[in-house]
């Protein structure tokens, strides 16, 4: 059976056919004729919804949707209209997006790349999804971004806090309404300075991957800059459950302060261990020992529970907010569902709407006019008080909330409260800074 | 034409065809009916069934034909991406030095882990494979972050050197010019189907990895693979040094995987860690016992029916079940849907792990088997006639 006999007729017929399977697919590279990648046909337009519903990231993904849906009923002119109402773009009426009516898909990224892009591109290339928005985590956004750069439809990134997603990782078709790591950093380092003095020792315990890195960077730079020293930096691993390990050596390294830079359980788990190693109540250098958490959500305070008592973190927005947007959107979201919205579903709430507005304004659905539109506006009325989408990285800029662990809440949704509203111009960077420096946006790509 | 015997010739005709029609064969729904949640014809879980058919392929070189578990094939495919990748970095956007590099580098590495692992067999040898696969993931996800790009996933810049890239090569992946995801689209009365370029590079491959595959489980080679399984302790006293051969066979099936990733790079320029942690490989385990371990067809079945459920049943919604149900009463329509809903969206994982434990139970050799009591019961009444595809021992 293994005998060869390469004859040269069996050579020839072997070429033939390997030629004809080469040259078959040129027949296909006839591109349609749409100008730009799914033009809605019909009536309806589809937006795609690329959510974490299993792995870590699960509560966020679920709220992200419950969010989207209601963004959703709003737009086709259902509810009450929430945050349409006292947005300052009064383009939307109510009738779907340039008289198409909204429809969506959902898809799980699993928090893994290979996984969100393969939903995504499931989105694009089978549902004709127009516009990709969701995720919860930096690595998902900064690749979904990626794929929808090359497949000419936008990007409307959900919960993602590192730098890179607007910084070297920036696309011209996508858009980051969450604040960034370095935002955080600038918005807590003079809240912290006012409420433990300029003469501290701070020790970080650092999530091993980007956006870990991005914010370790961040809140060292900031910090030392109002005079603290940063005793150690340690990583630690993405997986862990069990931190004592890492807790035992803060102790003795003389820091005052202990900055965990970790999220969703990775925080819930190290903040539990730390608390019960005592950190709290231990004087150190004649003070008092402080643990900082630099990214709050509320879900992962429930999952804390007691250890966030008095704990300082920085969030996007929270609910217990008293402008009108705020007000207004969590009464439609409690209405429909029973209980206030996340930071999660406020930022993807209003990245569908800043979307939708920007069509409108634009008069089309193609990329580059809503990357135009979008490019350098500026509302208000969604809960963040006056906002800039910057042209140049497409990041938008806004007050910053830094809040603390409420000492005692009266529900299991009053976790945190407003320490403070860090102002806009306060938290703003050059484009061109060193931790956002090495990418650049491109061009506007509308795909076909 | 091939040296084959008639047997196998048919069977490869079958697949080369199934690949050709595929996205007729898949897109079986109007685009606009109800039921065109379960179209399967879009480039990129068509790119997916062949991609990850190549992987199995290649897991059941080894684990059909020597018996050897292999827990850590994941790993092999994720270098094979990185490979791929590094090549649109450093060259250009051409997928074939891409696919050469990832190849040659899988077979390398997994000639590395063949080395350490083969000195042990059973469980040890699964449990020592599964050590070093999720070793190297966390390797890609942290520590070798300058490499991988760690949790973001090696992506293609605009800065990145590329020599090979002249002013106005394509920026997406290509075959010597002709761009992956480019495609066409056939519109005829309400069905739409789409020929991708991307899908028959990755189908014509995968034809010619099947066809590789059938001549490896005809020769001696693989016949001596075989003896490995059944036997191996009598194959080492009758004086024959088995372990190279097991090496070749997990060289090969290495080589298969980092073909696949390389693939996988070259359709959508993107390696993620997790490509390589564990979870995927036992997905591919997963899709060789599914469609039948051992058979020829079975791998490429299985590969097939995980990443439908995977693509297509984590897409229905709540929403979409209403659409669906929306005609009965109301009551009964959120008693269906709160038990329905368990089983689609992110529930999917339920479902595929409910058919995965009736099809072993039920049919120890795979879909490959249930395909063949069909086609027994269907020809009843003919010869006792055996040349069903495929129709190979089932592995244990």
């Amino acid at each position: 059976m293994s005998k060869s006999d390469v004859t040269r007729r069996g050579v020839l017929k072997t070429g033939a056919f390997a030629g004809t399977g080469l040259a078959l697919p040129t027949i296909f590279t006839a591109s349609s004729v749409a100008a730009y990648t799914n033009a809605p046909t019909g009536g309806g337009v589809t937006l795609g919804f690329n959510v974490p519903q299993t792995g870590p990231y699960a509560d966020e993904g679920a709220d992200e949707l419950r969010a989207y849906e209601l963004a959703v009923e709003h737009l086709n002119g259902g509810g009450d209209g929430g945050m349409m109402n006292t947005f300052s773009s009064k383009v939307l009426k109510g009738n779907g997006i340039l008289g198409n009516k909204v429809q969506y898909v959902t898809g799980d990224t699993q928090t893994k790349s290979d996984a969100a892009r393969a939903s995504a591109k499931s989105m694009i290339e089978k549902d004709g999804a127009v516009m990709i928005t969701g995720g919860s985590s930096s690595g998902v956004a900064i690749a979904v971004q990626g794929m929808c750069q090359e497949a000419g439809v936008i990007f409307m990134a959900g919960l993602t806090h590192s730098n890179d997603t607007t910084g070297k990782d920036k696309k011209a078709n996508g858009f980051r309404h969450f604040f960034n790591a370095y935002m955080s950093a600038a918005a807590l380092a003079p809240v912290l300075e006012k409420l433990y003095g300029a003469d501290r020792k701070a020790y970080h315990l650092t999530a091993d991957y980007t956006w870990g890195w991005t914010q370790e960077e961040s809140i060292a730079a900031a910090t030392e800059a109002v005079g603290w020293e940063t005793v150690n930096k340690v990583k630690t691993p993405l997986a862990s459950t069990d931190f004592s390990s890492y807790i035992a050596p803060v102790l003795n390294s003389g820091a005052d302060v202990l900055v965990l830079n970790h999220y969703g359980g990775n925080m819930v788990n190290s903040l539990t261990n730390a608390v019960q190693f005592g950190l709290k109540d231990k004087q150190v250098n004649g003070k008092n020992f402080e643990i900082v958490v630099p990214l709050y959500s509320r879900l992962m305070a429930k999952g804390a529970g007691a250890n966030v008592k008095g704990i300082l973190g920085s969030t996007n927005w929270h609910w217990s907010l008293q402008d009108e947007g705020t007000k207004a959107f969590v009464k439609s979201f409690g209405t429909k569902y029973g209980f206030p919205p996340s930071q999660a579903a406020h930022t993807v709430y209003c990245q569908t709407l800043l979307y939708a507005d920007a069509a409108e304004r634009a008069g089309t659905f193609n990329p580059c006019g809503i990357g135009e539109a979008l490019e350098g506006f500026e509302f208000d009325g969604l809960g963040n008080g006056k906002t800039l989408y910057r042209a140049d990285d497409h990041q938008c800029f806004k007050d910053v909330l830094v809040v603390k662990g409420k000492e005692n809440p009266t529900s299991e949704f009053d976790l945190l409260e407003v320490v403070e509203v860090t102002p806009a111009a306060q938290v703003t960077y050059k484009p061109d800074h060193p931790m956002f420096a090495g990418g650049e946006l491109g061009k506007c790509n509308p795909g076909a | 034409m091939f040296n084959m015997e008639k047997r196998d010739k048919k069977l490869l005709i079958i697949i080369a065809v199934l690949a050709l029609l595929a996205p007729f064969a898949l897109n079986p729904f109007p685009t606009d009916s109800a039921m065109a949640q379960f179209n399967a014809g879009y480039p990129d879980l068509m790119q997916r069934f062949v991609i990850f058919g190549i992987f199995a392929i290649g897991f059941n070189i080894l684990f059909g034909l020597t018996g050897y578990l292999s827990f850590g094939h994941a790993a092999f495919l994720g270098v094979g991406s990185y490979s791929a990748v590094w090549m649109f970095k450093l060259l250009s956007m051409n997928v074939v030095p891409a696919i050469f590099l990832s190849v040659i580098v899988a077979g390398l590495f997994s000639l590395v882990v063949g080395y350490i692992s083969l000195r042990r067999s059973g469980i040890y040898f699964s449990i020592l494979t599964l050590a070093l696969a999720e070793m190297s993931f966390r390797l890609a996800y942290s520590v070798l972050t300058p490499i991988t790009n760690g949790e973001t996933g090696l992506q293609v810049y605009t800065n990145d050197p590329q020599i090979l890239m002249g002013p106005d090569s394509p920026t997406v992946t290509h075959l010597f010019g002709l761009e992956m995801r480019s495609s066409y689209t056939l519109d005829i009365a309400g069905w739409s189907f789409d020929f991708a370029v991307g899908y028959y590079l990755s189908a014509i491959i995968m034809v010619a990895a099947f066809y590789l595959s059938i001549r490896i489980f005809r020769s001696p080679f693989g016949l001596m693979l075989r003896a490995v399984k059944s036997n191996q302790q009598r194959m080492n006293y009758t004086g024959l040094n088995t372990r190279p051969y097991a090496l070749a066979a997990f060289v090969i099936s290495g080589m298969y995987a980092g073909l696949a990733g390389g693939l996988l790079a070259s359709m959508d320029p993107l390696a993620g860690a997790e490509r390589m942690q564990w979870t995927a490989s036992g997905e591919v385990v997963l899709m060789t016992i599914l469609g039948g371990a051992g058979t020829l067809i079975g791998p490429i079945v299985g590969a097939g029916f995980i990443k439908y459920f995977e693509n297509i049943f984590s897409k229905i919604n709540n929403s979409v079940l209403h659409e669906w149900f929306g005609f009965l009463p109301d009551g009964l329509e959120n008693g269906v849907i709160w038990v329905l809903e368990h089983f689609v969206g992110s529930g999917w994982h339920l479902t595929l792990g409910l058919l995965f434990m009736l099809i072993v139970t039920f049919l120890p050799g795979g879909l490959v088997e249930g395909g063949q009591r069909i086609a027994k019961r269907l020809r009843r009444k003919g010869a006792d006639d055996d040349d069903a595809p495929g129709n190979k021992t089932p592995a244990e």
